[in-house]
């Protein structure tokens, strides 16, 4: 049996026994249960949940449990047009969420600001987050968000684990 | 009873507050001549004539005009299915003006984004806040010397805004075409967008077979 290089298993050489890396374990328990922050402000959230719903179905990736308490998720998919005013409730939001925490800016409006070149939008939700994945689209479609989600989970299991 | 007589009955109330109604169309306006006594006359509008909602308060720019704001009131009566418009004018220097939220409980929010965006104060007003931006944001944006872009602020430990770049980038209309199709966003090819370093606009050809006429983009520039 061969099977992938992070985990090297071979049940007739080792038994019960599995040898790995301490961070490619804890990776990869992450990036198969990343819960996302939905923060969907906009119609890119119509998207979000297509994306969670039964046809894209997002729970192939582990991420089915929209979780609506920062304290509980690991990933804010920012879906929308990110308003001044409610940049404030944004950033509060990702402040509450624990640690490790990423975020998916989902669309032109978090991205860039889109469309929307005015005094009351916040011009890309990088200015006031750390964004890992940008996802392009107005709104992009549900597959758009699950490459990002899968672009996401490589570069989770990149990371060294401190 | 038509817009003009509700008109003309509260103009036979409060004869020197206001000016003749003017009718548009069967619509009617009055242009009360003291805003400190809107909330009089609203109060009588209500109690006696049956306006019983509010449909909005908005308030418009006339900038280098003085007086430069106006205040509109839009009213309804629901038993005589009919509209009444009342204007009156506020000065700058004053910008203030006795709230109608005795009256009509839904002005509580119609006056607090006259606040937001203009800075006309609302005397009376019982929680006069921000509604649109954010709580210690330091302009009014839809006076008429506001910039589209904005400006730039910084509050320490609350927020921030920047002013917001107009051109360049896949969504803005540009100028040149000959006309509004190929100004589209649409027209151009989005990997290709550089206006802001170049000065050039590549342009989709496909798009002007798909109208099949001449009205398609206008003159192509290709790349040296």
């Amino acid at each position: 049996m061969h099977t992938r290089a992070e985990i090297g298993y071979d049940s007739k050489i080792e038994g019960d026994i599995v040898h790995t890396r301490l961070d490619a374990a804890i990776n990869w328990f992450r990036k198969y249960s990343m819960w996302p922050m939905p923060m969907g402000l906009a119609c890119c959230a119509i998207e979000l949940m297509a994306a969670g719903a039964s046809r894209f179905d997002i729970a192939r990736f582990g991420a089915e449990v929209m979780r609506f308490s920062p304290r509980q998720s690991d990933v804010m998919i920012v879906a929308g047009t990110v308003t001044y005013k409610m940049a404030l409730a944004v950033r509060r939001i990702y402040d509450q969420m624990a640690e490790p925490k990423w975020v998916i800016a989902m669309g032109a409006c978090a991205s860039t600001g889109g469309m929307y070149r005015s005094y009351a939008v916040l011009q890309g939700v990088d200015r006031i987050l750390p964004v890992d994945v940008y996802v392009a689209g107005c709104p992009p479609r549900p597959e758009a968000l699950l490459d990002a989600f899968i672009k996401l989970q490589e570069k989770v299991s990149r990371e060294p684990v401190q | 009873m038509t817009p003009l007589e509700f008109a003309l009955q509260l103009k036979g109330r409060f004869p020197e507050a206001f000016s003749e109604p003017v009718e548009f169309r069967g619509e009617c306006t009055l242009k009360l001549a003291d805003a400190e006594r809107i909330a009089e006359i609203c109060g009588f509008a209500r109690k006696d004539m049956g306006f019983d909602y509010l449909v909005d308060i908005s308030s418009v720019d006339n900038y280098g005009d003085d007086p430069r704001f106006t205040i509109v009131y839009h009213l309804y009566t629901h038993a005589q299915r009919c509209h009444l418009r009342i204007k009156t004018d506020v000065a700058e220097q004053k910008a203030e003006l006795p709230t109608v939220i005795d009256v009509w409980r839904t002005a509580d929010w119609h006056e607090r984004e006259i606040y937001d965006m203009m800075g006309i104060r609302f005397r009376g007003h019982p929680d006069l806040r921000r509604i649109l931006m954010w709580e210690g944001y330091p302009y009014f944006p839809l006076r008429k010397d506001f910039p589209l872009a904005g400006k730039s602020s910084d509050v320490p430990e609350v927020a921030f805004t920047n002013t917001t770049p107009m051109m360049g980038g896949p969504f803005v209309t540009i100028a040149g075409g000959k006309d509004s199709i190929a100004r589209e966003p649409r027209v151009r090819i989005p990997e290709s967008d550089s206006i802001s370093m170049t000065g050039r606009v590549e342009r989709r050809e496909d798009i002007k077979d798909a109208h099949g006429k001449a009205f398609g983009p206008g003159p192509i520039e290709k790349k040296p």
